[in-house]
């Protein structure tokens, strides 16, 4: 007698229910915080949030679409400078701004890509940073948005957001946590498309991927405007919870590039699980080690190296060679049907 | 007559661009390796520089005798123990390193040196001015880098076409395997270039903290200088720099004789000029 099976293709798995059950809780305890978390709390869990928007973007173009970009921060700060000037000048609510923003950063995405595509490799790097300085100094030149030492968001302005403080600061919670689950429901619904097939046989080979007929440059090109987007949006939200903007805060190469590379870098790159894990890792380090002060920034650096040097897919990426551990439901897998 | 001076002090002023970008294009040649950390190895050695002079009471272009050889040994053995772990296929790990790396510099020196503004005194050679006819006049100081820049060019053209070490350099940059075959030791090579790389940012460092004041934040500022100059001049060409450098520095100038605010953003503009007509730079070597 012998034992007959029949197999079937599986994306999903009993991890990944199980995670898609714990992170639904999750949201709603999250969603909840304003009826249990203070002030300072929630400021935090913003934060967090919106790092982790910018850590997944980030994320998304290096690690799936082989553009690793340092220049980040300039479609950040277009992106908080856009709220500020359609707020303050078109009479657009600040609500209605963070939209629009993404809006025209993905459209201000369009001519940079078409010149700085043309480097490659670290070279394209450096041609972000470039673009990013370029926005900074020309902001700075902008004299009705406060020139070099940049604006604030005028009081009326602010309070049209809500009436009440709290309401005020439950509302920027919510989006910004809005905010964290859109980037991460667009990435996860691109990479189960079509499209994202395409992306992850770029990520593993540019030459075989060539070879299957995937046209690359568009889709590097579509990425990049995706994530210039979505960055801007989440740079809007950064700013309208600062309150404040300038051209030194908004296009800061440490704050949203470097310390998202080091997020996407710990945790894993090229997979959707590791930028959650390495911003978890990153606000906990900051969080016991910010009073060093440099010395916190010393060892973030050298951790990015060891980790670069002994794990080059991070965290995530060692717990899942071990482990075969998937979160998101992405990759196909044979499964032994019971009979 | 201002814009012929801002032309001349911005064509000097390429030199030490050209300085900045030669390191960085000799070591893309050789091994396609980008080093992030390059502006900040520039800061590092202008406050080697600068500690050199201040407690050994030297000029600093006496101490330049100490620090190229410093920088050169960090060089060395920064690409043997790290850096040649870093290269392969994928170019993410040497960007991260090496951007690692910057952080790591930049935050170092603060904690040493803290954010002050520093500068090096050079003596009477800083005031010292060659009048031109015409009634131009240039500073001593930028025609001595202008100088040495074109010579360090110039060595490294002759090390790189005509000694034993640029064959070696060659070799490995047109086929690593090869090579290694025909009984080169790849990593000794790379380490070479990298020592010879960092050798030419001690120089860059030390005139750097002469000519302006610096602290520990400015050298990203100094990479995209140097990268500009490089990709204005043409990947792996060196005098190409040299031309890279001087676009860069008149074009700043010349920005900054329009509107102040503009000097830097004049630079970028014009980097981005080229980019958009020729994108693989004036005077393109290798692909």
């Amino acid at each position: 007698m012998t034992t007959e099976h029949t197999y079937s293709i599986s994306r999903s798995s009993k991890a990944s229910l199980i995670a898609a059950v714990l992170g639904l809780l999750v949201l709603v305890v999250l969603a909840a915080a304003p009826l249990w978390a203070g002030r300072a709390d929630m400021r935090l869990l913003s934060e967090v949030f919106l790092y982790l928007s910018l850590a997944c973007l980030w994320n998304l173009l290096a690690g799936y679409a082989g553009l690793v970009s340092v220049g980040q921060q300039a479609f950040v700060g277009f992106g908080g400078y856009m709220l500020f000037a359609l707020a303050m000048f078109a009479g657009v609510s600040p609500l209605a701004a963070i939209p629009l923003a993404g809006i025209l950063g993905a459209l201000v995405a369009v001519p940079v890509a078409l010149l700085i595509f043309r480097l490659r490799g670290a070279y394209f790097a450096i041609g972000t940073w470039v673009i990013a300085e370029v926005f900074r100094l020309s902001f700075a030149q902008i004299s009705a948005l406060g020139g070099g030492s940049g604006t604030s968001l005028p009081v009326a302005l602010v309070r049209s957001i809500a009436s009440s403080r709290s309401m005020r600061e439950a509302t920027t919670y919510w989006m910004a946590l809005g905010m964290a689950v859109l980037v991460l429901v667009v990435i996860y619904a691109l990479l189960r498309s079509r499209k994202g097939l395409a992306l992850t046989a770029i990520r593993d080979s540019e030459l075989a991927s060539q070879s299957f007929g995937i046209d690359i440059w568009w889709h590097k090109f579509a990425v990049y405007l995706i994530t210039a987007g979505l960055t801007a949006m989440t740079g809007a939200l950064i700013f309208l919870q600062k309150l404040r903007i300038s051209p030194d805060a908004a296009f800061n190469v440490n704050d949203w590039t470097a310390f998202v590379i080091f997020i996407v870098v710990i945790g894993g790159i090229g997979t959707l699980e590791g930028p959650i894990l390495g911003v978890i890792v990153f606000f906990l380090l900051r969080e016991t080690l910010a009073d060093l002060g440099s010395t916190y920034l010393l060892i973030l650096g050298a951790v990015a190296i060891v980790v670069m040097l002994k794990a080059p897919k991070g965290l995530w990426g060692m717990l899942k060679e071990r482990t075969g551990l998937e979160l998101f439901p992405l990759s196909r897998r044979v499964v032994k049907n019971k009979t | 007559m201002d814009w012929v001076n801002a032309i001349v002090q911005g064509i000097l002023l390429g030199g030490l661009y050209a300085l900045f970008a030669a390191g960085l294009s000799l070591i893309f040649g050789v091994m396609r390796l980008v080093n992030i950390a390059h502006g900040d190895f520039i800061v590092l050695a202008a406050f080697l520089g600068l500690t050199i002079t201040t407690t050994l009471g030297l000029s600093p272009l006496v101490a330049l005798a100490l620090v190229v050889p410093v920088m050169a040994a960090i060089g060395y053995v920064l690409q043997r123990g790290i850096l040649n772990r870093t290269l392969g296929e994928d170019i993410l790990p040497p960007l991260m390193v090496t951007f690692g790396l910057s952080v790591i510099i930049q935050n170092g020196l603060l904690e040493i040196y803290s954010a002050d503004p520093q500068k090096m005194s050079a003596g009477s050679l800083e005031t010292a001015s060659l009048s031109l006819p015409g009634d131009l006049n240039v500073g001593v100081l930028p025609i001595l880098m202008f100088v040495v820049a074109v010579a360090v060019i110039a060595g490294l053209q002759w090390i790189f076409y005509r000694s034993s070490l640029g064959r070696a350099f060659r070799a490995v940059s047109d086929n690593q395997d090869i090579a290694q075959l025909m009984g080169l030791n790849k990593a000794h090579v790379f380490g070479m270039a990298m020592a010879l790389s960092l050798a030419v940012v001690g120089i860059a460092g030390v005139f750097l903290g002469i000519r302006t004041s610096f602290d520990p934040s400015i050298g990203p500022g100094r990479l995209i200088f140097g990268f500009e100059a490089v990709i204005i001049g043409g990947l792996g060409n060196l005098w190409g720099t040299l031309v890279g450098g001087i676009i860069l520095g008149v074009s700043q100038n010349i920005g900054a004789q329009i509107n102040p605010g503009w000097q830097l953003l004049a630079g970028h503009l014009a980097f981005l000029f080229v980019l958009a007509v020729r994108p693989r730079g004036l005077f393109p070597r290798i692909d």
